[in-house]
């Protein structure tokens, strides 16, 4: 099948691009807050995929809820862990170690591409139909379809705020 | 796609108008390097220690308390979008369920002010051992404005 480069793809080439090359500088980077700044950046360009797949609520929330609330929270446990000089995180070389990272990562690649392949091939449309992913549209399936999901994700959230002050909190 | 051009030339502008105020008073700004302009200050103040210092963890819980409340905000919002112009059967049934939802969240958030988790006091928050030998003896001294040491 040849592919036609279309405004679409390039646009999905820059971004998906972008979005894999700050990915990389996320493990790739010795200094822990120049990590962060590639992960907001990572964030950031898989917000504006989501756009580009007319999920316009799934990337507003990408945006405010990691880009802005998630990494603020990442550079205070940096802040809080206080990672000196970077030489200690220097480790001996392990060929068992290196090996077996090999191994793992190749099968979890492998796991997630037996997932994504088949449907990805199938798929005659390019786009999702106008208003998919709109906040209208998630919003009427949440109280109709996934009402149990939906309180279920509220209690969740309720044992992560009582989790969270318990484990932060000294004296209560 | 036509609706996002609105957006890309709000961007488009807000970013060649950041790089022109950075760049043209770069580019335009008096340059006279003194030592004791380089120097690292901190509100005005020559800073005393160092800054990689450990942040207390009263940081960090605000800052979780934060995203979980941010992300139950997240789910109003998609419902506010269709509320308005729903049929009632509709309206009320998502009325109840958000209201149930509503609770949760209003006892997450008792319980968070109750046992006082946003309570900036460090005498909660901090190790006992570590609060005498930093906390108390700072709330007692006023802070000594130290003259530079570098340049003048």
């Amino acid at each position: 099948m040849p592919v036609q480069v279309t405004p679409d793809l390039m646009i999905f080439g820059l971004l998906a691009g972008l979005a894999a090359m700050t990915a990389v500088g996320v493990v790739a980077f010795r200094n822990a807050v120049r990590s962060a700044l590639c992960l907001v950046l990572n964030f950031f360009t898989l917000a504006f995929l989501y756009f580009t797949l007319r999920a316009e609520l799934l990337g507003m929330t990408q945006i405010i809820v990691y880009t802005g609330a998630i990494m603020v929270l990442f550079l205070f446990v940096i802040m809080l862990l206080n990672l000196g000089s970077l030489q200690v995180l220097d480790e001996r070389p392990d060929l068992i170690k290196k090996g077996l990272g090999f191994l793992f990562g190749g099968a979890l690649f492998g796991l997630i591409a037996t997932q994504v392949v088949q449907p990805f091939l199938q798929t005659s449309q390019q786009f999702a139909p106008e208003g998919f992913g709109s906040p209208q549209a998630v919003g009427r399936t949440l109280f109709t379809s996934y009402v149990w999901p939906f309180e279920i994700a509220s209690i969740l959230l309720l044992i992560g705020i009582v989790g969270s002050i318990l484990l932060a909190k000294r004296r209560i | 796609m036509e609706s996002y051009i609105g957006i890309l030339v709000l961007v488009a502008v807000a970013a060649i108008v950041c790089v022109a105020m950075v760049s043209l008073s770069w580019v335009l700004g008096p340059k006279k390097v003194t030592p004791y302009k380089s120097s690292p200050y901190e509100c005005g103040v020559t800073p005393e220690g160092s800054a990689r210092e450990r942040f207390p963890i009263k940081f960090y819980l605000v800052a979780i308390l934060f995203i979980l409340f941010d992300i139950e905000v997240i789910f109003l919002w998609s419902w506010m979008t269709i509320y308005r112009d729903s049929e009632v059967s509709f309206q009320l049934f998502s009325f109840i369920e958000m209201l149930v939802y509503m609770s949760t969240w209003i006892l997450g958030y008792i319980y968070a002010v109750r046992v006082g988790a946003i309570d900036w006091d460090e005498t909660t928050s901090l190790d006992p051992a570590k609060l005498e030998d930093t906390v108390l003896p700072k709330l007692e001294a006023k802070p000594v404005l130290q003259p530079a040491t570098e340049g003048s």
